[in-house]
């Protein structure tokens, strides 16, 4: 079956332990990271995970908590379905 | 095939940094089957029909923006020209259906609902005529209805009898809600060539060609592509129409996208994609600023209707790569009122009026919020809309006029509308006298389609 993919995305000042905090939330929900990267966005760090939601029934949950994870850390993090990338980028 | 990250830290970028957003999801409704000869009936009719197929709207849209993390901006609802199914209604009856209108708008948490409107470029009928004597009182009672009325197209001419009563109806309701710096203008659209599948306020409205209900969707980003030319400040303009035709293509594809996900949610068939880029008063989301951009001193200086010309079209190109459907008004709106960039253009005496009226040769939308002086005659004001009707006409464009003669306000005077509506620096309008033009009344006939230079 097709996987079902999202981005999440960390975007902020960077610092020790925003990758341990963010995938510990994503293993508490048993979400598999399949790919990972970390780059420097016009002077802010920017990390970028794809994570497997085929099984995820409750994105808004986890969209919350991932959000409440970044305030506690002072940066920025989303949650989004990939189709948004793939029909932006790709024809 | 993976996406790079790259064109994920793009994505992320357009949407944190440069205020890519969906401007609007609209959902359009055909109200033609809640005609009823008592007008309590067709109220209840009007407000039901609304509020059911209308119902899931916001919470749809609020979902469908989180999970694909693309804001929208602004959920609405156009429905049938209410002049279609006025019939015998009286004026204080059309009053009492743009309630039913406001009050359904407010149940569903809609900002604005668009098409307490007539169409009378050719003639007006009894309802079209209930509907233009009750505009500035529903308008003035109303908070969230818009209105608009055609006065003009290609094929028919500009019905100069409307034009005129539309000088009263603007100037009575600017006088209705002085306390309010004539706001009831902002809300009312006088059309040359209007279109029937518009989502942008406040000139929506559910054309009688289309069917019960449909989603309209409408994109924009001006904040993206002045980004994107940031960083090709070399660029010959061959080269600058290709950077705004990419960047636009990938605003225009996360629009459909949203836009379908919405549609099949609520259950209405997709419509169409609206390519305009429209303003907000958010800082860089500008219009004027893309202009500047490409090489103007400041907006409204020699050289601005090419550089505008340039930009629409590459819009239109891209866009129309991006979706099978594009529609609507698809072109570039300079409201002065919320364009910071046309606001300071004004303030700094760059921006005239006959500069913006000759830039709406070039793109959409016509003369759009602007603020007048509280002395513009509704002569005068109907000599503006016949100049502007005229203009689209000829052109076989769209063209419109919203301007808001504020009463008791003098040139260079700063009014504020408030939220979206932003505000605008009064501007002054030709003291000569367009009475004797206006008065002669009659219907302008339909120009030429060929000889066309």
């Amino acid at each position: 079956m097709e996987k079902r993919k999202a981005v999440v995305s960390v975007i902020g000042k960077d610092q020790v332990g925003i990758i341990a905090n963010v995938t510990n939330v994503l293993a508490e929900y048993k979400l598999n990271v399949l790919d990972i990267s970390q780059t420097i966005v016009e002077e802010y760090f920017t990390m970028i995970m794809i994570i497997d939601v085929k099984e995820a029934h409750d994105l808004d949950a986890i969209r919350k908590v991932l959000q409440e994870t970044g305030e506690n850390l002072g940066v920025q993090i989303s949650l989004q379905l990939e189709e948004v990338f793939q029909s932006m980028h790709r024809i | 095939m993976n996406i790079a990250f790259n064109e994920i830290t793009e994505t992320i970028r357009m949407v944190q940094m440069e205020n890519l957003d969906i401007r609007t999801v609209t959902i359009g409704i055909s109200l033609r089957d809640c005609a009823d000869s008592d007008i309590e009936k067709l109220k209840e009719n009007v407000y039901n029909k609304i509020t059911t197929y209308a119902k899931d709207l916001t919470t749809v849209a609020e979902q469908v923006e989180k999970e694909y993390g693309v804001p929208i901006i602004n959920k609405r609802i156009s429905i049938t020209p209410v002049s279609e199914i006025l019939g015998n209604a009286t004026v204080a009856e059309a009053v009492e259906v743009a309630k039913s209108l406001d009050q359904a708008a407010k149940d569903l948490g809609v900002d604005f609902i668009g098409g307490y409107s007539a169409l009378t470029h050719k003639g007006v009928t009894k309802g079209d005529q209930t509907l233009i004597d009750s505009l500035p009182e529903a308008l003035s009672v109303t908070e969230r209805v818009c209105g608009s009325v055609s006065v003009a197209t290609t094929r028919t001419g500009i019905n100069m009898d409307v034009v005129k009563q539309m000088g009263h109806v603007i100037s009575d309701a600017a006088e209705r809600t002085k306390d309010q710096n004539g706001i009831a203008c902002a809300k009312l659209v006088v059309f040359s060539n209007p279109v029937e599948d518009n989502p942008f306020m406040a000139g929506a409205f559910h054309g009688t060609g289309e069917g019960e209900a449909v989603l309209n969707v409408g994109v924009s980003g001006p904040g993206v592509v002045l980004s994107a030319l940031k960083r090709y400040p070399e660029a010959d303009l061959g080269e600058v129409s290709e950077v705004i035709k990419n960047t636009v293509f990938k605003i225009t594809r996360a629009g459909e996208l949203v836009g379908r996900q919405v549609a099949e949610r609520i259950g209405v068939p997709f419509g169409i994609l609206d390519l305009s880029l429209a303003p907000t008063n958010a800082l860089n989301d500008s219009v004027a600023r893309i202009l500047e951009e490409i090489g103007l001193e400041r907006v409204g200086t020699h050289g601005t209707i090419a550089a505008l010309a340039l930009m629409n079209d590459a819009v239109k190109k891209g866009g129309a790569m991006a979706s099978s459907y594009v529609g609507g008004l698809s072109g570039a709106f300079i409201p002065v009122s919320e364009d910071e960039g046309m606001i300071e253009g004004v303030m700094e005496g760059s921006l005239s009026l006959s500069k913006l009226e000759a830039m709406t040769c070039v793109c959409s939308v016509g003369l759009d919020m602007i603020a007048l002086t509280g002395d513009a005659s509704p002569a005068t004001l109907s000599g503006i809309i016949a100049d502007e009707a005229a203009i689209g006409m000829i052109n076989k464009k769209t063209t419109a006029v919203r301007v808001i003669p504020v009463p008791g306000k003098e040139e260079g005077e700063m009014i504020e509308f408030g939220g979206l509506l932003g505000r605008a620096p009064v501007m002054g309008v030709n003291p000569y006298s367009s009475e004797g033009f206006v008065n002669r009344g009659g219907r302008i006939p339909a120009p030429l389609q060929a000889l066309i230079n």
